[in-house]
């Protein structure tokens, strides 16, 4: 077991990121376009480092398995984005935001990078509104807020439902800017599959044509991997179906450490489950909480008469209601962070009061909200003695106005209409927090190795607060790594063109086709999904929202047999020379098949429950989690040597020198 | 419930294509088009036979990777949804299904119902941005303040997810829609108007050069986009054209 040193920059918490910029080196404007970056991944994260990187004048190559830059799945991001600009000045700062942030990840982050991204936050927002991204904003013409769960101040900037979105196409316009000029070459529908290392150093990537199948090798004086997260792990999640861990893994299994795999947000407000064929679960934005009250009814048999249609929820009475979240915690009420959120909601359901077919579903009520915009609304447009019919009528208006494309897609959806009938949710793998390890300057223990937004661990700790993904993904690409990466270049001034030529290419490029072949001649027993599927369902029953020794120790087990049965027996069709989406599958469950063993393992070494992680052994008498702040207060950081089993942990001890460690309360 | 597929099949850029019919049962009417499509797929890899490859990803109708003409309509009958929001309650037991990929000549087919839309992402190169570097030294965010009715404008011309519907929805293949949505979220903020003169030409030179048709009304596209993308988009990008064109 080793110690990982962070290198966070010594000196007060809020001169920590301007000291360090000062002092580091940088690459002077003509040599740097005798540099090359290769940035894996298009999202907010990959996108918007790109397009700094060129702006700068690197020579930029981005790879991304889409048709389009613009279709990564940060454009499904639905709330909205945080930033301490206090311009609702309800007493936000960057402290404040810090405070919450490593609170809200229950106290597992790493200081130095969480003030960090709450100080550049506000430059996100300047510089996506100077793009031309379309917030919301108020009737005076300046920008509107709304406030999202685990805090107190309302600070998170939006664009209706579809906030990702938006900010996703203001990243990839700034690239566009740059591929129009030559400065980025995209490689679109293409696949890292592997990491080449020359002298211990990151120096390229094999890559696949995803249309042609040809293998091709690029060279880079650095590699980025902003290729998101894992949750696709579980089969079904709000993942997109494409996301996936190779680029991530790969790096991995060439040396850089993995941390803390069992960090896994699921997100209280999705869409329930309707059936076995289902493929992906879709997210209801959490921004609904702000306005919509969650409940399930307060008596068994009326939760056993709607599960049987026999009864309606607008039919129960208000004093049947069970406002479970309100009940439990008034202080924050519906507006509690998600893994608190969800813990509930899967306490309600096993208790036996969930709703839907299944029992797996809540109750998310627009009707007070609806009922009081209507009043608001009728007294500030000067309608006198309304009834309660037009109450609703206006207050309908005003909840479309903010909600408007998420109650459509959720009635396209569930064919229900959520204006007359509560939205029925229920939780959903949604995020990972783990991912590579990296240090203050986002670099992985491979040196000349870069990972950023949701492909590293480093801001969240166990919990991630709703709208602080595209704060932490363009916070890493617009401002953070563009700068660090310089300090390692500027070693490189004189190293010239990177040849792909080389022993070390010709390995990489080997091993990718052999791994690839491999593949292709599995006995042809079962679909990749057959296998995707099964492991999904080992995740989520055995390291979901709830974990035990037992049951984690059972997952290790039965993930090791499975991947065993799919190497031996999976089968692809097609050939490995043309489109084939099922190798593209294939390749991508494979590396599922390791990580989700580590995941267990790491679930299993972590003897205490923080935010996502909920170990059923460690918990408060009325069922909070319970932290071992005494033993635990560090970040897991895997080693790979081979079977993941046999990975090593290293240890980075979190130090925590300018807030208390508590307990999280948001009673 | 049973339906009957006549699905376009197509091995490679350079292979003729052609219809081929399948039959699938046991379709749930919660189903997704796609999840329908994924039923068909793991039949056809159990028998043996080759999947239909189709792009998708989000299925939650924001990413713009699915397309699909179904029954001769981009994303199928139901109206404001993306194929992977289309639900199979939209259709009957022993329907018949014709399925095909986007038509467009700038939209040439890579495999079965998978097209090409990179001449898309050409078009926005061309000038779809605002040319501000990364300096963190922007002004203050609510520095310039902007009506909400602009901006409600602007976001709703910018909710494009760039699908394609409305180009193979359009009897000329015109990318009018497309390209007009991006030139008026920034004609409509005061962001955009630096360079407008010059957005508004090299978008639509860029256009003509990929092979799109032109626009002569007919409004296909605005009724098939997924997103409700409006026609005046297309009206406000001619005025912009024009008085580009008197600007010189």
């Amino acid at each position: 077991m080793g110690i990982l040193d962070a290198k966070v920059p010594a000196g007060p918490l809020a001169d920590k990121w301007t000291s360090h910029k000062n002092k580091i080196n940088l690459v002077n404007p003509a040599n740097k376009r005798n540099i090359d970056i290769i940035v894996v991944g298009t999202g907010l994260a990959g996108g918007s480092a790109a397009a700094t990187l060129a702006e700068l004048g690197y020579n930029v190559k981005t790879f991304c398995y889409q048709d389009s830059p613009r279709r990564a799945h940060s454009i499904a991001a639905q709330g909205g984005i945080n930033a301490a600009k206090n311009y609702q000045g309800d007493g936000d700062s960057n402290y404040r935001l810090f405070y919450d942030t490593v609170k809200g990840g229950d106290y597992r982050s790493r200081e130095g990078n969480v003030y960090r991204l709450a100080e550049v936050s506000g430059q996100i927002i300047d510089q996506c509104v100077a793009q031309g991204v379309p917030f919301a904003r108020e009737y005076g013409g300046l920008l509107d807020n709304r406030s999202f769960g685990g805090v107190l101040v309302s600070r998170t900037f939006y664009a209706k439902g579809q906030t990702g979105q938006q900010l996703l196409l203001g990243a990839y316009s700034a690239m566009n800017r740059q591929i129009n000029r030559g400065k980025i070459q995209p490689f679109n529908r293409h696949e890292m599959m592997d990491l080449v290392k020359v002298d211990g150093k990151a120096r390229g990537i094999i890559a696949r044509n995803l249309v042609t199948g040809e293998i091709e090798r690029h060279s880079a004086h650095a590699v980025v991997l902003a290729t998101g997260g894992y949750g696709n792990v579980f089969f079904l999640s709000t993942n997109a179906m494409g996301s996936n861990v190779m680029a991530a893994w790969r790096a991995h299994r060439r040396g850089a450490h993995f941390a803390n795999p069992c960090y896994t947000q699921i997100h209280p407000t999705c869409i329930p489950v309707s059936g076995d064929h289902q493929s992906k679960l879709t997210l209801m934005s959490e921004s609904l909480r702000n306005d919509g009250r969650i409940w399930v009814p307060n008596k068994k048999e009326d939760s056993l008469a709607i599960r049987e249609g026999k009864l309606k929820p607008t039919q129960i009475k208000e004093e049947d209601r069970d406002y479970y979240l309100e009940r439990r915690y008034p202080a924050f009420g519906n507006l509690v962070p998600r893994d608190v959120a969800s813990r509930a909601a899967k306490e309600r359901c096993d208790a036996g009061f969930g709703v839907n077919k299944t029992g797996e579903a809540v109750y998310l009520d627009f009707d007070a909200a609806i009922m009081r915009y209507g009043r608001e609304k009728a007294l500030t447009s000067g309608h006198k003695d309304p009834t309660d019919k037009e109450l609703r009528a206006l207050g309908e208006e005003v909840v479309e106005a903010k909600y408007g494309n998420l109650f459509q897609m959720y009635e396209k959806i569930v064919d229900e209409n959520p204006y007359k009938t509560p939205m029925m949710i229920y939780p959903a793998v949604h995020y990972t927090m783990g991912g590579l390890w990296v240090d203050y300057n986002l670099q992985t223990t491979i040196e000349g190795c870069y990972a950023a937004g949701e492909a590293n661990f480093s801001d969240h700790g166990a919990n991630r607060l709703g709208a602080s993904a595209l704060m932490q993904g363009l916070a890493d690409g617009y401002f953070v790594l563009p700068y660090t990466i310089g300090d390692y270049l500027s070693n490189d001034i004189r190293t010239g063109k990177i040849p792909t030529d080389s022993p070390e290419f010709n390995q990489a490029e080997k091993e990718v086709r052999d791994r690839m072949d491999k593949l292709m001649t599995g006995k042809g027993l079962h679909s990749v999904d057959f296998y995707h599927k099964k492991l999904g369902k080992i995740m989520w029953d055995k390291c979901g929202m709830s974990r035990n020794a037992k049951d984690l120790q059972e997952a290790i087990d039965e993930i090791s047999a499975l991947r065993k049965d799919f190497w031996e027996n999976v089968k692809v069709p097609g050939t490995a020379n043309s489109k084939n989406q099922e190798l593209e599958k294939a390749g991508r469950v494979a590396d599922f098949l390791e990580l989700g063993e580590l995941f267990a393992k790491d679930a299993l070494a972590r003897n205490e429950s923080c935010g996502g992680h909920f170990r059923e052994e460690y918990q408060t008498p009325d069922g909070e989690a319970l932290r071992d702040d005494e033993n635990f207060k560090f970040v897991s950081a895997w080693e790979y040597k081979g079977e993941p089993k046999d990975a090593v942990l290293h240890k980075e001890e979190l130090k925590y020198e300018n807030i208390e460690l508590k307990t999280r309360s948001y009673k | 419930m049973k339906l009957n597929l006549k699905i376009w099949r197509q091995k490679d850029a350079k292979s003729k294509g052609s219809m081929m019919n399948y039959t699938i049962d046991g379709i749930d009417g919660d189903m997704s088009f796609l999840e329908m499509m994924d039923v068909l797929n793991e039949d056809l890899i159990n028998k043996d036979e080759e999947p239909v490859e189709f792009d998708h990803d989000c299925r939650e109708g924001i990413c713009g990777s699915c397309s699909l003409q179904i029954n001769g309509e981009p994303h199928g009958p139901d109206r404001a949804v993306t194929t992977c929001q289309l639900h199979m309650r939209k259709f009957n037991d022993g329907d018949t299904i014709v399925i095909e990929p986007f038509r467009a000549k700038a939209f040439p087919v890579i495999k079965d119902l998978i097209v090409d839309r990179t001449s898309f992402d050409r078009i926005q190169q061309a000038g779809g941005f605002i040319s501000v570097n990364t300096s963190g030294n922007t002004q203050d965010a609510n520095a310039i303040p902007i009506a909400k009715e602009k901006a409600d404008d602007a976001f709703y011309s910018a909710a494009c997810i760039g699908c394609g519907a409305c180009v193979a929805a359009c009897k000329n293949a015109s990318a009018m829609l497309f390209t007009s949505a991006k030139i008026s979220q920034y004609a409509l903020l005061p962001q955009g108007q630096v360079e407008a003169t010059e957005r508004v030409q090299n978008m639509v030179r860029q256009m003509d050069l990929e092979g799109f048709g032109n626009c002569t009304n007919t409004g296909a596209c605005e009724v098939e986009c997924p997103k409700g993308i409006s026609l005046e988009n297309i009206a406000r990008m001619n005025r912009e054209y024009l008085s580009a064109t008197l600007k010189g």
